[in-house]
């Protein structure tokens, strides 16, 4: 057996015992099960990293579950240069975060149970991202929809979290309806699941429809849509990124690993593992393109006025996930992931931020009544800055040079929406380094605005929470080190290894313009981050009274932004009301009392009545049972005879 | 005429089999502690097992056969065997019958099955089910001073003798048509000679497929179940559950694909009735019993049913899935039947369905362990059940018996309700009485060797699959 394959189960083992035994034995030492279960998975994912670069792709069935003619299900792993990039990030901030969460779960009455969680989490997104085939890409997609929906929940007493974690799932019922009806037109149109056939089998179908209903339907675009439904959910793209906020409600390393890192961005990590699908669709990719744009221009004009510490930072992941589908949507699927991987490391820091700024304020969320903090947490204050930093596109962090990547793919790429996809990109670099500033000004800067007895209890985080923020410093500065566009790596003589590395997986669509537009976009870049910075000090640092005074000037726009455009409540009216209005008059009105009561409780007690009745052939009477026997045998012979 | 000395090879596991049997009926004797009694057996089934493996060929002029098909049933003799002995001592103390032919008794009705696994001649197959059914009829009957027992046991002999006398009956009219008891001689007889439509052939058919049926429970030959399972010693319920439906199934298998292999069109038709009242007959009737153990009983029938369909199939891949399907049930029903088991105390039967309101709360683990086996009985993934019920399905579909395999998974979904009935009681309702769970370690080793089974066979179906298809190829 291949070691790789204990990747995702290191951590499955480390769920079951925690699950079975951590109630009652392990109780305050669960962490260590896993911990070591997922560090020893980081071990083996380095290895498959150094493996894969030394020019090894590999693709194992593990074992055969179900086998039913063409159709197989099996355990089976596919370790690519996708999956590693994949694995690195995963296993990385998971074992950070799992490191945090001694510090910050301590105490806990469940704290076992947590732990058990995100082991299980562990090793569903694991397998969603070392899969070969479709159906278990499924399994883990579910698994870490699961293992999200327990998470945020995680505090279940506490009515506003049990709510976020139903609403969590339900919101991804629609997506994932569509993802599954993806991969059973796959299977259809291919006869198998696996991605090795059905990726080299497509570029033969690109011209091929699909007759429905007397339409024409181009098979490869919606099946790659169907998909993109998957992608839309778990990504919280428009129209069904509503949950993603308020999954905030669970615990902050749940919301840094789960709704920042990994989960949500397998949705992207889906599209980029079926570009040979998305690729022979223009339209498929132009409504990714586009939702992702639109996306991340949304949800980064929300941020702007929020004022909870975590859902800001939730915002700002949601329009992040746009940037990385915008990418995607032209093409750069490289890019796409590029992103990824770098904002798996300065979101996870954002929130783990969060997370020690609201240790230190006793669960205050409200930036508002903070302010000052940097002179308490210093720790905190600087790896934040940091990441803020990187998500503003500084030069030389992380964020700049994935963030860079995109926007010049999308400039210069062929995809018919391109420049404006670039232009709406840039004005969302704008946004958000203005909302990521407002926020290090408001907590960190100017005067502590909370409670007295807050403020006496301000203190930096221990070190099991300090540390891996530290670490994963690291990454939000030098994890773009990778990815150095050619423009400025020629000049201090590094390669785009990151861009190098993909392009047996996804290709690396060249750029159409010069040397001097290459230049001129990544200045613009560069200048709307210090813009936005620049625009949120003026407003909060230095005017702090201006702030309030716009928000009264534009108070409409105001309101609109605040309430997050209302999709809410418009999701209230038009779905969830009428689908109440629905389940209360007609289902449980008519069809549940007349039609299902009827069946339901009909065909069993017929059944129950004939039951009894045919119970009272059994006498007990030894006569009547050699009778019986004896009545069988000549029924049977007198047919068998007479036919 | 000098007599040649048969090749004992084959036949080594049975040989020392009986030894070990009439051993334990001597020392039952000198032995206070009747517990080493099991021990020594389970020492013996390790031995025994051992011996299988290297048992292949054929023996006494071509009687006896030990092939792949055989063997695989005798696995499944063990772990019966195993599991019973496992799951009996602190029963028999509780109901004041530790006695030690118990053991012996048990022994020598696995040497029974033992040998109808492997009988390529009627004869040996005749002697191997009376030793079988008469050392069941015996165990059944065990606890002398209950009533319900010994009525269990005198149904059951009354029924068996009638079965019996059909088998013979049937062997009579095969050996008038050919000539011969030997199952291939009879294959290669019913070909060469045109007896394919041969009216008598078909009338000994159908006795052999009634007498099969009554061992395997089938409908309308199953009266005898409900009565005998309920009555018995719950140990021996669980193990006459599993061992004489093996049993039964081996000699059908062997029996109709051997010797009736060429006229197969024509035996299917018998059984395609039989299997289908068995579904319906067995799910129906499991749905207003009270008794666990009688619903446990219907349930029984039920699985033969679905089991016939591999056999109707005929195919390799149906024989094969029916072993398949045999390995995991023996699992799944004596787990099942362990925790009744433990329900049992002195002073409380803890037979009645309601006994197990609110187990969730009061014996989580227990609760837990029959969730896995209800599960697995319905056909629930990831348990084991459903990767039986799936092959076997699958295989009927293939071999183009679709709607029996429609009307299967219709009563596969009204067992459904029974079985996981005892879920929801034990889960939703609250508990009635504190209930005391009568444990020993033999009982927790059978549970957890049985959960282990399910749920590993259900995840990993591959390796039992192939052996079982391994199996089938020796035929």
């Amino acid at each position: 057996m291949n070691s790789y394959a204990l990747i995702p189960f290191l951590p499955l083992a480390a769920f079951v015992i925690n699950i079975l035994f951590g109630r009652k034995y392990l109780k305050e030492n669960a962490h260590w099960v896993s911990i070591l279960a997922v560090a020893g998975s980081w071990v083996l994912a380095v290895m498959a990293l150094v493996d894969v670069l030394g020019g090894n792709t590999i693709n194992f069935d593990l074992y055969t579950w179900m086998l039913s003619g063409g159709f197989k299900v099996s355990v089976g792993f596919l370790i690519d240069q996708l999956t590693v990039v994949m694995l690195i990030v995963v296993t990385t901030c998971s074992t950070l975060i799992h490191i945090y969460s001694v510090g910050y779960m301590h105490g806990d009455s469940g704290y076992y149970r947590f732990f058990a969680y995100l082991s299980l989490f562990t090793f569903s997104m694991l397998m969603l991202v070392m899969a070969n085939n479709f159906l278990q890409l499924y399994f883990g997609w579910e698994g870490v929809g699961l293992c999200s929906y327990f998470l945020i929940g995680y505090y279940f007493n506490k009515k506003s979290a049990s709510d976020a974690g139903k609403k969590a799932f339900i919101v991804n019922r629609f997506g994932d309806f569509g993802f599954g009806l993806g991969i059973f037109v796959v299977f259809l149109t291919f006869g198998t699941v696996y991605y090795e056939p059905v990726f080299s089998q497509a570029g033969g179908l690109a011209e091929a429809t699909f007759n429905f209903l007397g339409y024409d339907v181009h098979l490869m675009t919606l099946i790659a849509l169907l998909l993109f439904c998957g992608s839309v959910g778990k990504s919280a793209q428009i129209p069904l990124h509503v949950w993603l906020p308020d999954a905030m409600e669970g615990p902050t390393p749940v919301s840094a690993l789960i709704h920042a890192a990994t989960m949500v961005t397998a949705g992207v990590f889906l599209v980029a593992r079926c570009s040979p699908i998305f690729s022979l669709s223009e339209t498929a990719l132009m409504v990714v393109a586009l939702t992702g744009a639109i996306t991340s221009l949304f949800a980064a004009t929300i941020g702007l006025v929020q004022n909870d510490l975590k859902r800001i930072i939730a915002y700002s992941t949601v329009s992040q996930l746009g940037y990385m589908f915008l990418a995607c949507g032209v093409g750069a699927y490289t890019a796409g992931i590029f992103h990824l991987y770098t904002h798996a490391f300065f979101k996870a820091l954002l929130f783990l931020c969060a997370g020690s700024v609201m240790h230190a304020m006793g669960g205050e969320l409200d930036i508002q009544k903070m302010g000052n903090l940097k002179k308490y947490m210093p720790v905190t204050y600087m790896t934040m800055l940091i990441a803020s930093f990187s998500i503003s596109g500084i030069p030389g962090l992380a964020g700049f040079f994935s963030k860079d990547e995109i926007l010049w793919m999308a400039y210069a790429g062929e995809s018919p929406v391109g420049k404006f996809v670039w232009a709406i990109g840039t004005l969302v670099a704008f946004l958000t380094a203005f909302y990521s500033f407002r926020l290090i000004f408001l907590t960190f800067h100017g005067k502590f605005r909370g409670t007295h007895d807050q403020e006496h209890h301000l203190h930096e985080s221990p070190k099991s929470m300090t540390i891996p923020l530290m670490l994963l410093c690291v990454g939000a500065v030098a994890a773009g080190w990778v990815g150095i566009p050619a423009l400025i790596g020629e000049k201090i003589g590094v390669h785009n290894y990151i861009a190098e590395f993909m392009k047996p997986v996804l290709g690396h669509p060249e750029g159409h313009g010069t040397h001097a537009e290459e230049m001129v976009v990544m200045l613009i870049s560069i200048a709307v981050g210090l813009a936005g910075i620049g625009l949120a000090y003026f407003m909060y640092i230095l005017r702090p009274e201006l702030p309030a005074r716009l928000a009264q000037q534009l108070s409409a726009v105001y309101r609109v932004l605040f309430n997050k455009y209302y999709v809410d409540e418009l999701y209230s009216f038009i779905i969830v009301r009428p689908a109440i209005w629905i389940a209360k008059n007609v289902l449980i009105g008519i069809t549940d009392a007349r039609i299902i009561e009827a069946v339901v409780n009909g065909v069993p007690s017929a059944i129950a009545a004939f039951s009894s009745g045919l119970r009272k052939i059994q006498t007990g009477l030894m006569q009547h049972y050699a009778t019986i026997m004896a009545t069988g045998i000549l029924i049977i012979v007198a047919i068998m005879l007479l036919r | 005429m000098p007599i040649a000395m048969p090749n004992l090879i084959p036949v080594m596991p049975e040989l020392v089999m009986t030894g070990v049997a009439i051993i334990l009926l001597m020392a039952e004797l000198v032995i206070k502690r009747k517990e080493t009694l099991g021990f020594l057996s389970l020492i013996s089934v390790g031995l025994i097992s051992y011996l299988l493996l290297g048992s292949a060929g054929t023996t006494f002029g071509g009687m006896f056969v030990s092939d792949g098909y055989s063997t695989f049933f005798k696995l499944i003799f063990m772990a019966n065997l195993v599991l019973t002995v496992l799951i009996s001592p602190k029963y028999l103390q509780t109901m004041r019958i530790n006695f030690g032919e118990y053991y012996a008794l048990t022994l020598f009705a696995t040497l029974g099955m033992m040998l109808m696994a492997s009988a390529a001649d009627i004869i040996v197959l005749y002697l191997g089910l009376e030793l079988m059914a008469l050392s069941t009829y015996v165990l059944a009957g065990f606890i002398r001073y209950d009533m319900k027992s010994n009525e269990a046991a005198i149904k059951y002999l009354l029924l068996g003798a009638f079965a019996s006398a059909i088998l013979l009956y049937g062997t009579s009219l095969i050996y008038g048509l050919t000539g011969t008891t030997n199952l291939r001689d009879i294959a290669v007889y019913i070909t060469h000679n045109g007896l394919a439509k041969n009216p008598l052939l078909m009338v000994s058919m159908i006795f052999f497929a009634v007498a099969f049926s009554f061992k395997i429970a089938a409908v309308p030959f199953h009266m005898w179940a409900p009565d005998a399972y309920e009555g018995a010693p719950t140990p021996i319920t669980a193990f006459m559950s599993v061992g004489p439906k093996a049993a039964g199934f081996a000699v059908l298998g062997r029996v109709f694909l051997v010797a009736f292999g060429s006229v197969k069109t024509d035996w299917s038709v018998i059984l395609i009735p039989i299997a289908v009242l068995t579904m319906a007959i067995g799910n129906i009737l499991a749905l207003s019993q009270t008794n666990i153990k009688r619903m446990l009983a219907y349930s029984s029938i039920a699985h033969a049913g679905y089991m016939l369909l591999g056999i109707i199939a005929g195919t390799p891949a149906g024989i094969s899935s029916v072993l398949n399907y045999m390995f995991i049930y023996a699992f799944m029903n004596i787990g099942a039947f362990a925790i009744v088991i433990m329900l049992r105390t002195e002073g409380f039967a803890g037979e009645d369905i309601s006994d197990y309101e609110g187990l969730g709360k009061t014996h989580p683990t227990a609760a837990a362990l029959m969730l896995v086996f209800m599960f697995s009985l319905t056909g629930i993934p990831p348990m084991a059940g459903f990767m039986g019920k799936f092959y076997l399905f699958m295989s009927a579909i293939n071999a183009g018996y679709t709607w029996i395999v429609i009307v299967a998974v219709l009563f596969s979904a009204i067992s459904a309700y029974f079985y996981l009935r005892i879920v929801m009681l034990m889960y939703m309702k609250e508990p009635k009485e504190v209930i005391q769970l009568n444990t020993s370690p033999g009982i927790g080793l059978a549970l957890a060797v049985t959960v282990s089974a399910v749920i590993l066979i259900g995840i990993l179906p591959a390796k039992v699959l192939a052996l079982a298809q391994q199996a089938v190829t020796s035929f």
